[in-house]
Protein backbone atom coordinates (compact mmCIF):
# COMPACT_ATOMS: atom_id res chain seq x y z
CA UNK A 1 0.00 0.00 0.00
CA UNK A 2 2.75 2.38 0.99
CA UNK A 3 4.50 1.92 -2.33
CA UNK A 4 1.29 2.52 -4.21
CA UNK A 5 0.78 5.84 -2.41
CA UNK A 6 4.39 6.77 -3.06
CA UNK A 7 4.04 6.04 -6.74
CA UNK A 8 0.87 8.08 -6.97
CA UNK A 9 2.69 11.17 -5.68
CA UNK A 10 5.02 11.29 -8.69
CA UNK A 11 3.12 13.32 -11.30
CA UNK A 12 3.06 12.12 -14.90
CA UNK A 13 5.26 14.68 -16.59
CA UNK A 14 4.92 14.80 -20.37
CA UNK A 15 8.47 16.07 -20.88
CA UNK A 16 10.02 13.20 -18.94
CA UNK A 17 9.43 10.47 -21.51
CA UNK A 18 12.27 9.64 -23.85
CA UNK A 19 12.46 7.02 -26.54
CA UNK A 20 14.56 4.09 -25.20
CA UNK A 21 17.93 3.90 -26.93
CA UNK A 22 19.77 0.83 -28.20
CA UNK A 23 22.86 2.08 -26.34
CA UNK A 24 23.12 1.90 -22.57
CA UNK A 25 22.15 5.56 -22.11
CA UNK A 26 22.20 8.83 -24.00
CA UNK A 27 25.77 9.72 -23.06
CA UNK A 28 27.06 6.43 -24.46
CA UNK A 29 24.95 7.01 -27.57
CA UNK A 30 26.46 10.43 -28.30
CA UNK A 31 29.97 9.21 -27.50
CA UNK A 32 29.51 6.42 -30.06
CA UNK A 33 28.21 8.83 -32.71
CA UNK A 34 31.05 11.30 -32.18
CA UNK A 35 33.63 8.50 -32.13
CA UNK A 36 32.35 7.14 -35.47
CA UNK A 37 32.42 10.62 -37.06
CA UNK A 38 36.00 11.26 -35.87
CA UNK A 39 37.13 7.90 -37.27
CA UNK A 40 35.70 8.65 -40.72
CA UNK A 41 37.34 12.08 -40.67
CA UNK A 42 40.69 10.59 -39.70
CA UNK A 43 40.46 7.99 -42.50
CA UNK A 44 39.78 10.64 -45.12
CA UNK A 45 42.59 12.94 -43.92
CA UNK A 46 45.22 10.22 -43.60
CA UNK A 47 44.45 8.57 -46.96
CA UNK A 48 44.08 11.71 -49.04
CA UNK A 49 46.56 14.05 -47.36
CA UNK A 50 49.11 13.70 -50.20
CA UNK A 51 46.54 14.24 -52.97
CA UNK A 52 46.69 17.69 -54.53
CA UNK A 53 44.28 19.20 -57.03
CA UNK A 54 46.87 19.11 -59.84
CA UNK A 55 47.43 15.38 -59.15
CA UNK A 56 43.70 14.72 -59.53
CA UNK A 57 43.55 16.66 -62.81
CA UNK A 58 46.57 14.78 -64.15
CA UNK A 59 45.05 11.42 -63.16
CA UNK A 60 41.70 12.21 -64.72
CA UNK A 61 43.45 13.17 -67.98
CA UNK A 62 45.22 9.82 -68.08
CA UNK A 63 41.91 8.06 -67.41
CA UNK A 64 40.30 9.77 -70.38
CA UNK A 65 43.22 8.78 -72.60
CA UNK A 66 42.83 5.13 -71.56
CA UNK A 67 39.10 5.03 -72.26
CA UNK A 68 39.63 6.88 -75.54
CA UNK A 69 42.18 4.29 -76.69
CA UNK A 70 39.58 1.52 -76.18
CA UNK A 71 37.43 3.03 -78.93
CA UNK A 72 36.75 1.88 -81.47
CA UNK A 73 37.02 -1.67 -80.08
CA UNK A 74 39.09 -4.17 -82.02
CA UNK A 75 36.89 -6.22 -84.42
CA UNK A 76 39.30 -8.37 -86.45
CA UNK A 77 37.93 -11.88 -87.07
CA UNK A 78 40.88 -13.55 -85.37
CA UNK A 79 40.40 -11.61 -82.16
CA UNK A 80 36.60 -11.96 -82.18
CA UNK A 81 37.07 -15.71 -82.50
CA UNK A 82 39.44 -15.69 -79.54
CA UNK A 83 36.89 -13.77 -77.47
CA UNK A 84 34.28 -16.37 -78.49
CA UNK A 85 36.46 -19.31 -77.46
CA UNK A 86 37.41 -17.82 -74.10
CA UNK A 87 33.86 -16.70 -73.40
CA UNK A 88 32.59 -20.23 -74.03
CA UNK A 89 35.20 -21.46 -71.55
CA UNK A 90 34.01 -18.86 -69.02
CA UNK A 91 30.37 -19.94 -69.28
CA UNK A 92 31.31 -23.63 -69.14
CA UNK A 93 33.34 -22.99 -66.01
CA UNK A 94 30.36 -21.29 -64.39
CA UNK A 95 28.08 -24.23 -65.26
CA UNK A 96 30.38 -26.94 -63.99
CA UNK A 97 31.28 -25.01 -60.85
CA UNK A 98 27.63 -24.29 -60.04
CA UNK A 99 26.81 -27.97 -60.44
CA UNK A 100 29.64 -29.30 -58.28
CA UNK A 101 29.29 -26.47 -55.76
CA UNK A 102 25.54 -27.00 -55.27
CA UNK A 103 26.02 -30.77 -55.07
CA UNK A 104 28.56 -30.40 -52.25
CA UNK A 105 26.42 -27.71 -50.57
CA UNK A 106 23.30 -29.86 -50.21
CA UNK A 107 24.41 -32.09 -47.33
CA UNK A 108 26.13 -29.13 -45.67
CA UNK A 109 22.94 -27.05 -45.88
CA UNK A 110 20.80 -29.82 -44.40
CA UNK A 111 23.38 -30.31 -41.65
CA UNK A 112 23.46 -26.59 -40.93
CA UNK A 113 19.68 -26.28 -40.51
CA UNK A 114 18.97 -25.98 -36.81
CA UNK A 115 15.52 -27.54 -37.05
CA UNK A 116 16.73 -30.78 -38.69
CA UNK A 117 20.30 -31.39 -37.55
CA UNK A 118 21.37 -32.49 -34.06
CA UNK A 119 23.52 -29.79 -32.48
CA UNK A 120 27.05 -31.31 -32.97
CA UNK A 121 26.34 -31.67 -36.68
CA UNK A 122 24.79 -28.21 -36.75
CA UNK A 123 27.89 -26.55 -35.29
CA UNK A 124 30.22 -28.57 -37.53
CA UNK A 125 28.40 -27.48 -40.68
CA UNK A 126 27.97 -23.89 -39.54
CA UNK A 127 31.73 -23.88 -38.93
CA UNK A 128 32.42 -25.18 -42.43
CA UNK A 129 30.22 -22.44 -43.89
CA UNK A 130 31.85 -19.65 -41.86
CA UNK A 131 35.35 -20.75 -42.83
CA UNK A 132 34.41 -21.09 -46.52
CA UNK A 133 32.96 -17.61 -46.49
CA UNK A 134 35.94 -16.01 -44.76
CA UNK A 135 38.30 -16.08 -47.76
CA UNK A 136 37.70 -14.02 -50.88
CA UNK A 137 37.37 -15.55 -54.35
CA UNK A 138 40.61 -14.17 -55.78
CA UNK A 139 42.67 -15.62 -52.93
CA UNK A 140 41.08 -19.04 -53.46
CA UNK A 141 41.71 -18.73 -57.21
CA UNK A 142 45.41 -17.94 -56.60
CA UNK A 143 45.72 -20.97 -54.30
CA UNK A 144 43.92 -23.19 -56.83
CA UNK A 145 46.25 -22.02 -59.62
CA UNK A 146 49.27 -22.83 -57.43
CA UNK A 147 47.76 -26.25 -56.63
CA UNK A 148 46.56 -27.53 -60.01
CA UNK A 149 48.26 -25.15 -62.46
CA UNK A 150 47.07 -22.45 -64.82
CA UNK A 151 43.75 -23.15 -66.59
CA UNK A 152 40.02 -23.61 -66.16
CA UNK A 153 40.33 -26.48 -63.64
CA UNK A 154 41.68 -23.99 -61.09
CA UNK A 155 38.76 -21.71 -61.89
CA UNK A 156 36.22 -24.47 -61.41
CA UNK A 157 37.72 -25.37 -58.04
CA UNK A 158 37.74 -21.74 -56.89
CA UNK A 159 34.16 -21.00 -57.96
CA UNK A 160 32.80 -24.29 -56.59
CA UNK A 161 34.41 -23.44 -53.29
CA UNK A 162 32.74 -20.03 -53.25
CA UNK A 163 29.40 -21.55 -54.19
CA UNK A 164 29.53 -23.79 -51.11
CA UNK A 165 29.76 -20.94 -48.62
CA UNK A 166 27.02 -18.92 -50.27
CA UNK A 167 24.61 -21.68 -51.18
CA UNK A 168 24.85 -23.72 -47.97
CA UNK A 169 24.26 -20.68 -45.80
CA UNK A 170 21.24 -19.33 -47.67
CA UNK A 171 19.73 -22.75 -48.30
CA UNK A 172 20.16 -23.75 -44.64
CA UNK A 173 18.23 -20.62 -43.69
CA UNK A 174 15.46 -21.56 -46.12
CA UNK A 175 15.27 -25.03 -44.61
CA UNK A 176 15.01 -23.46 -41.16
CA UNK A 177 12.02 -21.45 -42.37
CA UNK A 178 9.87 -24.45 -43.30
CA UNK A 179 6.57 -25.16 -41.59
CA UNK A 180 7.53 -27.70 -38.95
CA UNK A 181 3.87 -28.49 -38.29
CA UNK A 182 3.61 -30.25 -41.64
CA UNK A 183 6.74 -32.24 -40.84
CA UNK A 184 5.34 -33.21 -37.47
CA UNK A 185 2.05 -34.29 -39.01
CA UNK A 186 3.81 -36.56 -41.50
CA UNK A 187 5.90 -38.00 -38.65
CA UNK A 188 2.72 -38.64 -36.69
CA UNK A 189 1.44 -40.98 -39.43
CA UNK A 190 4.35 -43.34 -38.74
CA UNK A 191 6.53 -42.21 -41.66
CA UNK A 192 10.27 -42.86 -41.47
CA UNK A 193 12.81 -40.07 -41.18
CA UNK A 194 13.69 -40.35 -44.86
CA UNK A 195 10.03 -40.40 -45.91
CA UNK A 196 9.34 -37.34 -43.77
CA UNK A 197 12.25 -35.56 -45.44
CA UNK A 198 11.16 -36.29 -49.00
CA UNK A 199 7.48 -35.76 -48.27
CA UNK A 200 7.39 -32.80 -45.90
CA UNK A 201 10.74 -31.00 -46.25
CA UNK A 202 11.71 -31.22 -49.94
CA UNK A 203 8.39 -29.95 -51.35
CA UNK A 204 8.64 -26.92 -49.09
CA UNK A 205 12.17 -25.94 -50.14
CA UNK A 206 12.25 -27.08 -53.79
CA UNK A 207 11.30 -23.71 -55.33
CA UNK A 208 13.90 -21.90 -53.24
CA UNK A 209 16.45 -24.50 -54.30
CA UNK A 210 15.86 -23.78 -57.99
CA UNK A 211 15.85 -20.02 -57.40
CA UNK A 212 19.07 -20.06 -55.39
CA UNK A 213 20.83 -22.32 -57.90
CA UNK A 214 20.02 -20.04 -60.82
CA UNK A 215 20.95 -16.99 -58.79
CA UNK A 216 24.31 -18.52 -57.87
CA UNK A 217 24.87 -19.54 -61.49
CA UNK A 218 24.46 -15.91 -62.52
CA UNK A 219 26.94 -14.81 -59.82
CA UNK A 220 29.32 -17.55 -60.95
CA UNK A 221 29.33 -16.26 -64.53
CA UNK A 222 30.47 -12.91 -63.20
CA UNK A 223 33.06 -14.56 -60.96
CA UNK A 224 34.46 -16.66 -63.79
CA UNK A 225 35.05 -13.54 -65.91
CA UNK A 226 37.39 -12.11 -63.28
CA UNK A 227 39.42 -15.05 -61.98
CA UNK A 228 41.23 -15.48 -65.30
CA UNK A 229 43.27 -12.48 -64.16
CA UNK A 230 45.17 -14.73 -61.77
CA UNK A 231 45.45 -17.51 -64.35
CA UNK A 232 42.40 -19.56 -63.46
CA UNK A 233 40.97 -19.75 -66.99
CA UNK A 234 38.19 -17.94 -68.80
CA UNK A 235 37.92 -14.56 -70.47
CA UNK A 236 39.88 -12.83 -67.68
CA UNK A 237 43.03 -14.50 -69.03
CA UNK A 238 42.52 -12.72 -72.34
CA UNK A 239 41.68 -9.41 -70.67
CA UNK A 240 44.85 -9.50 -68.57
CA UNK A 241 46.96 -10.36 -71.63
CA UNK A 242 45.56 -7.47 -73.65
CA UNK A 243 46.28 -5.01 -70.86
CA UNK A 244 49.84 -6.29 -70.52
CA UNK A 245 50.37 -5.74 -74.25
CA UNK A 246 48.75 -2.28 -74.19
CA UNK A 247 46.11 -3.53 -76.68
CA UNK A 248 43.47 -1.29 -75.18
CA UNK A 249 41.15 -1.52 -78.19
CA UNK A 250 41.08 -5.30 -77.79
CA UNK A 251 40.46 -4.86 -74.03
CA UNK A 252 37.46 -2.71 -75.04
CA UNK A 253 36.06 -5.59 -77.13
CA UNK A 254 36.48 -8.00 -74.23
CA UNK A 255 34.80 -5.64 -71.75
CA UNK A 256 31.78 -5.25 -74.04
CA UNK A 257 31.56 -9.04 -74.42
CA UNK A 258 31.66 -9.45 -70.63
CA UNK A 259 28.92 -6.87 -70.13
CA UNK A 260 26.68 -8.59 -72.70
CA UNK A 261 27.14 -12.08 -71.24
CA UNK A 262 26.74 -11.01 -67.61
CA UNK A 263 23.61 -9.01 -68.39
CA UNK A 264 22.12 -11.90 -70.34
CA UNK A 265 22.83 -14.25 -67.43
CA UNK A 266 21.25 -11.84 -64.97
CA UNK A 267 18.12 -11.44 -67.08
CA UNK A 268 17.74 -15.20 -67.46
CA UNK A 269 18.26 -15.76 -63.74
CA UNK A 270 15.75 -13.05 -62.80
CA UNK A 271 13.20 -14.56 -65.19
CA UNK A 272 13.58 -18.10 -63.83
CA UNK A 273 13.44 -16.93 -60.23
CA UNK A 274 10.28 -14.98 -60.88
CA UNK A 275 8.70 -18.07 -62.41
CA UNK A 276 9.48 -20.49 -59.58
CA UNK A 277 8.69 -18.27 -56.61
CA UNK B 1 -8.79 -49.46 -26.30
CA UNK B 2 -6.56 -46.66 -25.09
CA UNK B 3 -5.49 -46.60 -21.49
CA UNK B 4 -3.30 -44.08 -19.72
CA UNK B 5 -1.99 -44.85 -16.25
CA UNK B 6 -0.57 -42.06 -14.10
CA UNK B 7 0.61 -40.17 -17.17
CA UNK B 8 2.96 -37.41 -16.08
CA UNK B 9 4.86 -34.80 -18.04
CA UNK B 10 7.37 -32.34 -16.64
CA UNK B 11 8.91 -29.98 -19.19
CA UNK B 12 12.63 -29.12 -18.95
CA UNK B 13 11.55 -25.69 -17.67
CA UNK B 14 10.12 -27.42 -14.59
CA UNK B 15 6.48 -26.94 -15.58
CA UNK B 16 4.43 -29.95 -14.62
CA UNK B 17 1.96 -30.13 -17.49
CA UNK B 18 0.37 -33.42 -16.46
CA UNK B 19 0.34 -34.54 -12.85
CA UNK B 20 -0.67 -38.17 -13.29
CA UNK B 21 -3.62 -38.63 -15.62
CA UNK B 22 -5.33 -42.01 -15.69
CA UNK B 23 -8.22 -42.73 -17.99
CA UNK B 24 -9.56 -45.23 -20.50
CA UNK B 25 -11.08 -44.57 -23.90
CA UNK B 26 -12.84 -47.37 -25.72
CA UNK B 27 -15.37 -48.40 -28.34
CA UNK B 28 -16.43 -45.60 -30.64
CA UNK B 29 -16.99 -42.92 -28.06
CA UNK B 30 -16.30 -39.27 -28.69
CA UNK B 31 -14.35 -37.84 -25.80
CA UNK B 32 -13.95 -34.10 -25.52
CA UNK B 33 -11.14 -32.81 -23.37
CA UNK B 34 -11.79 -29.35 -22.00
CA UNK B 35 -9.93 -27.04 -19.65
CA UNK B 36 -8.34 -23.60 -19.50
CA UNK B 37 -5.30 -22.65 -21.60
CA UNK B 38 -2.17 -24.28 -20.28
CA UNK B 39 -4.08 -27.03 -18.46
CA UNK B 40 -2.17 -29.70 -20.39
CA UNK B 41 -4.74 -30.72 -23.01
CA UNK B 42 -2.31 -30.58 -25.92
CA UNK B 43 0.41 -32.22 -23.87
CA UNK B 44 -1.92 -35.12 -23.06
CA UNK B 45 -2.83 -35.72 -26.69
CA UNK B 46 0.74 -35.34 -27.92
CA UNK B 47 2.02 -37.76 -25.30
CA UNK B 48 -0.22 -40.50 -26.67
CA UNK B 49 1.64 -40.74 -29.99
CA UNK B 50 4.79 -39.49 -28.29
CA UNK B 51 5.26 -36.36 -30.34
CA UNK B 52 5.91 -35.15 -26.79
CA UNK B 53 7.81 -37.65 -24.68
CA UNK B 54 5.97 -38.40 -21.40
CA UNK B 55 8.06 -38.20 -18.22
CA UNK B 56 6.31 -40.96 -16.34
CA UNK B 57 3.39 -43.34 -16.50
CA UNK B 58 2.07 -45.76 -19.07
CA UNK B 59 0.08 -45.56 -22.28
CA UNK B 60 -1.46 -48.73 -23.64
CA UNK B 61 -3.16 -49.07 -26.99
CA UNK B 62 -4.99 -52.38 -27.38
CA UNK B 63 -2.73 -53.89 -24.75
CA UNK B 64 0.64 -52.88 -26.19
CA UNK B 65 2.53 -50.43 -24.03
CA UNK B 66 3.49 -47.46 -26.23
CA UNK B 67 5.76 -45.89 -23.63
CA UNK B 68 8.04 -48.95 -23.70
CA UNK B 69 8.59 -48.98 -27.47
CA UNK B 70 11.86 -48.17 -29.21
CA UNK B 71 12.06 -45.62 -32.00
CA UNK B 72 11.26 -47.92 -34.93
CA UNK B 73 8.56 -49.82 -33.01
CA UNK B 74 6.97 -46.51 -32.07
CA UNK B 75 6.94 -45.53 -35.76
CA UNK B 76 5.01 -48.69 -36.53
CA UNK B 77 2.65 -48.01 -33.60
CA UNK B 78 1.98 -44.46 -34.84
CA UNK B 79 0.32 -45.94 -37.92
CA UNK B 80 -2.51 -46.95 -35.59
CA UNK B 81 -2.98 -43.45 -34.20
CA UNK B 82 -4.47 -40.76 -36.43
CA UNK B 83 -3.93 -37.13 -35.51
CA UNK B 84 -5.69 -33.94 -36.55
CA UNK B 85 -4.06 -30.57 -35.82
CA UNK B 86 -5.28 -27.09 -35.05
CA UNK B 87 -3.33 -25.50 -37.90
CA UNK B 88 -4.14 -28.43 -40.26
CA UNK B 89 -0.37 -29.02 -40.77
CA UNK B 90 -0.69 -29.97 -44.42
CA UNK B 91 2.26 -29.86 -46.80
CA UNK B 92 0.96 -26.76 -48.55
CA UNK B 93 2.76 -27.25 -51.84
CA UNK B 94 1.56 -30.80 -52.34
CA UNK B 95 -1.78 -31.81 -53.82
CA UNK B 96 -4.74 -32.88 -51.73
CA UNK B 97 -4.20 -36.49 -52.83
CA UNK B 98 -0.53 -36.45 -51.87
CA UNK B 99 -1.43 -35.05 -48.47
CA UNK B 100 -4.07 -37.70 -47.91
CA UNK B 101 -1.75 -40.48 -49.08
CA UNK B 102 0.90 -39.35 -46.61
CA UNK B 103 -1.30 -41.17 -44.11
CA UNK B 104 -0.15 -44.41 -45.77
CA UNK B 105 3.59 -43.63 -45.64
CA UNK B 106 4.07 -45.98 -42.72
CA UNK B 107 3.14 -48.89 -45.01
CA UNK B 108 5.29 -48.16 -48.07
CA UNK B 109 9.02 -48.19 -48.78
CA UNK B 110 11.24 -45.10 -48.88
CA UNK B 111 11.65 -45.57 -52.62
CA UNK B 112 7.89 -45.61 -53.11
CA UNK B 113 7.55 -42.46 -51.01
CA UNK B 114 10.14 -40.75 -53.18
CA UNK B 115 8.22 -41.63 -56.34
CA UNK B 116 4.78 -40.99 -54.76
CA UNK B 117 3.94 -44.56 -55.77
CA UNK B 118 1.28 -46.05 -53.50
CA UNK B 119 -0.50 -49.40 -53.88
CA UNK B 120 -3.78 -49.12 -55.84
CA UNK B 121 -5.84 -50.12 -52.80
CA UNK B 122 -4.34 -47.20 -50.84
CA UNK B 123 -5.26 -44.79 -53.61
CA UNK B 124 -8.76 -46.25 -53.75
CA UNK B 125 -9.14 -45.84 -50.01
CA UNK B 126 -7.91 -42.25 -50.33
CA UNK B 127 -10.61 -41.55 -52.93
CA UNK B 128 -13.22 -43.10 -50.62
CA UNK B 129 -12.10 -41.03 -47.66
CA UNK B 130 -12.04 -37.84 -49.74
CA UNK B 131 -15.66 -38.55 -50.59
CA UNK B 132 -16.48 -39.12 -46.92
CA UNK B 133 -15.04 -35.74 -45.95
CA UNK B 134 -16.79 -34.04 -48.86
CA UNK B 135 -13.79 -33.24 -51.03
CA UNK B 136 -14.46 -35.53 -53.99
CA UNK B 137 -13.06 -34.08 -57.18
CA UNK B 138 -10.53 -31.95 -55.30
CA UNK B 139 -7.69 -34.52 -55.30
CA UNK B 140 -5.45 -32.61 -57.70
CA UNK B 141 -5.83 -29.20 -56.11
CA UNK B 142 -2.88 -27.93 -54.18
CA UNK B 143 -3.45 -27.73 -50.43
CA UNK B 144 -2.73 -24.00 -50.37
CA UNK B 145 -5.62 -23.36 -52.74
CA UNK B 146 -8.17 -24.57 -50.19
CA UNK B 147 -10.12 -22.72 -47.52
CA UNK B 148 -9.52 -23.36 -43.81
CA UNK B 149 -12.48 -25.70 -43.47
CA UNK B 150 -11.43 -27.66 -46.55
CA UNK B 151 -7.86 -27.92 -45.31
CA UNK B 152 -9.02 -29.34 -42.02
CA UNK B 153 -11.03 -31.91 -43.97
CA UNK B 154 -7.84 -32.91 -45.78
CA UNK B 155 -6.16 -33.16 -42.37
CA UNK B 156 -8.95 -35.45 -41.19
CA UNK B 157 -8.77 -37.50 -44.38
CA UNK B 158 -5.03 -37.97 -43.89
CA UNK B 159 -5.67 -39.35 -40.39
CA UNK B 160 -8.59 -41.56 -41.44
CA UNK B 161 -6.77 -43.10 -44.41
CA UNK B 162 -4.33 -44.55 -41.87
CA UNK B 163 -7.17 -46.84 -40.72
CA UNK B 164 -6.21 -45.95 -37.16
CA UNK B 165 -7.42 -47.60 -33.97
CA UNK B 166 -7.93 -44.20 -32.39
CA UNK B 167 -8.16 -40.64 -33.61
CA UNK B 168 -6.65 -37.68 -31.74
CA UNK B 169 -7.76 -34.16 -32.56
CA UNK B 170 -5.81 -31.25 -31.08
CA UNK B 171 -8.07 -28.16 -31.18
CA UNK B 172 -9.43 -29.08 -34.62
CA UNK B 173 -11.87 -26.16 -34.64
CA UNK B 174 -9.81 -23.35 -33.11
CA UNK B 175 -8.71 -21.91 -36.45
CA UNK B 176 -12.15 -22.19 -38.04
CA UNK B 177 -15.27 -20.04 -38.19
CA UNK B 178 -18.32 -21.28 -36.22
CA UNK B 179 -19.99 -22.85 -39.22
CA UNK B 180 -16.92 -24.81 -40.31
CA UNK B 181 -16.35 -25.77 -36.67
CA UNK B 182 -19.75 -27.44 -36.51
CA UNK B 183 -19.16 -29.16 -39.85
CA UNK B 184 -15.80 -30.51 -38.67
CA UNK B 185 -17.24 -31.75 -35.36
CA UNK B 186 -20.09 -33.44 -37.20
CA UNK B 187 -17.62 -35.07 -39.55
CA UNK B 188 -15.52 -36.35 -36.64
CA UNK B 189 -18.65 -37.77 -35.01
CA UNK B 190 -19.61 -39.52 -38.27
CA UNK B 191 -16.12 -40.98 -38.58
CA UNK B 192 -16.18 -42.38 -35.03
CA UNK B 193 -19.41 -44.20 -35.87
CA UNK B 194 -18.43 -45.29 -39.37
CA UNK B 195 -14.90 -46.46 -38.62
CA UNK B 196 -15.92 -47.69 -35.17
CA UNK B 197 -12.99 -45.99 -33.43
CA UNK B 198 -12.83 -43.71 -30.39
CA UNK B 199 -11.88 -40.05 -30.84
CA UNK B 200 -10.29 -37.73 -28.30
CA UNK B 201 -10.87 -34.08 -29.12
CA UNK B 202 -9.18 -31.17 -27.37
CA UNK B 203 -11.53 -28.28 -27.53
CA UNK B 204 -11.91 -24.81 -26.09
CA UNK B 205 -15.55 -24.24 -26.92
CA UNK B 206 -17.57 -25.97 -24.20
CA UNK B 207 -20.90 -25.75 -26.10
CA UNK B 208 -19.36 -27.60 -29.06
CA UNK B 209 -17.99 -30.23 -26.70
CA UNK B 210 -21.38 -30.68 -25.05
CA UNK B 211 -23.15 -30.90 -28.38
CA UNK B 212 -20.99 -33.58 -29.96
CA UNK B 213 -19.19 -35.52 -27.22
CA UNK B 214 -20.38 -38.62 -25.40
CA UNK B 215 -18.01 -38.02 -22.57
CA UNK B 216 -16.06 -35.11 -21.13
CA UNK B 217 -12.58 -35.07 -19.64
CA UNK B 218 -11.82 -31.91 -17.67
CA UNK B 219 -8.23 -30.89 -17.04
CA UNK B 220 -7.15 -28.24 -14.58
CA UNK B 221 -3.47 -27.54 -14.03
CA UNK B 222 -2.48 -30.93 -15.42
CA UNK B 223 -4.91 -32.78 -13.19
CA UNK B 224 -7.92 -34.74 -14.40
CA UNK B 225 -10.67 -33.10 -12.35
CA UNK B 226 -13.67 -34.33 -14.33
CA UNK B 227 -14.30 -37.57 -16.17
CA UNK B 228 -17.86 -38.48 -16.95
CA UNK B 229 -20.74 -38.47 -19.41
CA UNK B 230 -21.61 -35.16 -21.02
CA UNK B 231 -24.86 -34.94 -19.01
CA UNK B 232 -22.82 -34.82 -15.82
CA UNK B 233 -21.12 -31.57 -16.79
CA UNK B 234 -23.07 -29.12 -14.59
CA UNK B 235 -22.11 -25.61 -13.50
CA UNK B 236 -20.27 -26.95 -10.50
CA UNK B 237 -18.16 -29.27 -12.65
CA UNK B 238 -17.32 -26.39 -15.01
CA UNK B 239 -16.27 -24.31 -12.00
CA UNK B 240 -13.94 -27.04 -10.90
CA UNK B 241 -12.46 -27.45 -14.40
CA UNK B 242 -11.99 -23.77 -15.16
CA UNK B 243 -11.40 -22.29 -11.68
CA UNK B 244 -9.86 -25.09 -9.68
CA UNK B 245 -11.23 -27.22 -6.86
CA UNK B 246 -11.43 -24.45 -4.21
CA UNK B 247 -13.99 -22.55 -6.27
CA UNK B 248 -16.71 -24.76 -4.79
CA UNK B 249 -15.97 -23.48 -1.25
CA UNK B 250 -18.54 -21.02 -0.06
CA UNK B 251 -16.77 -18.90 2.56
CA UNK B 252 -16.71 -15.18 1.88
CA UNK B 253 -13.01 -15.24 1.27
CA UNK B 254 -13.33 -18.01 -1.29
CA UNK B 255 -16.13 -16.18 -3.06
CA UNK B 256 -14.03 -13.03 -3.26
CA UNK B 257 -11.09 -15.03 -4.53
CA UNK B 258 -13.26 -16.79 -7.09
CA UNK B 259 -14.41 -13.40 -8.34
CA UNK B 260 -10.91 -12.24 -9.08
CA UNK B 261 -10.02 -15.60 -10.60
CA UNK B 262 -13.20 -15.35 -12.57
CA UNK B 263 -12.11 -12.11 -14.18
CA UNK B 264 -8.75 -13.56 -15.02
CA UNK B 265 -10.40 -16.57 -16.58
CA UNK B 266 -12.88 -14.65 -18.69
CA UNK B 267 -9.96 -12.59 -19.96
CA UNK B 268 -8.13 -15.78 -20.80
CA UNK B 269 -11.22 -17.17 -22.43
CA UNK B 270 -11.46 -14.10 -24.60
CA UNK B 271 -7.89 -14.73 -25.74
CA UNK B 272 -8.44 -18.36 -26.46
CA UNK B 273 -9.74 -18.48 -30.02
CA UNK B 274 -6.74 -16.51 -31.25
CA UNK B 275 -4.14 -18.27 -29.12
CA UNK B 276 -2.07 -20.83 -31.01
CA UNK B 277 -2.92 -23.72 -28.71
CA UNK B 278 -1.66 -24.53 -25.23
Amino acid sequence: MATEDGAAEIPYDGSRWQRPTAFRNRKVKWAAYIGAALFVLWSIVSLLSGVTISRVVYGLGNGFLLVESMFPPETSTVNLERVGVYMAETIAMAFVATFTGVLISLPIAVGAAENLAPWPLYYLNRGIISITRAIDELIIAIIAVKAVGVGPLAGIIAISYLTIGFFSKLFAEDIEDIDMGAKEAVEATGASRFQTFVYAVIPQVAPRFVGLTVYRWDINIRASTIIGIVGAGGIGTLLMRSFNRYEYDFAGTILIAIIVVVLAGELFSAYVRRRVQ
Amino acid sequence: MLETIDLRKVYPTGDEALTGVSTTVDGNEIVAMIGPSGAGKSTFIRCINRLTEPTDGEIRLDGSELTALGESEMKAARRNIGMVFQEYNLVERLTVMENVLSGRLGYVSNWAALRRKFPPEDVERAYDVLETVGLDGMENKRADELSGGQRQRVGIARAVVQEPKILLADEPTSSLDPESSHAVMELLADIAAEEDIPIIINIHEVPLAVEYADRILGLHDGELVFDGPTDGLDENAKDVIYRGADASETTNEAVAKTRTDNNAISEQAADKPTAAGD
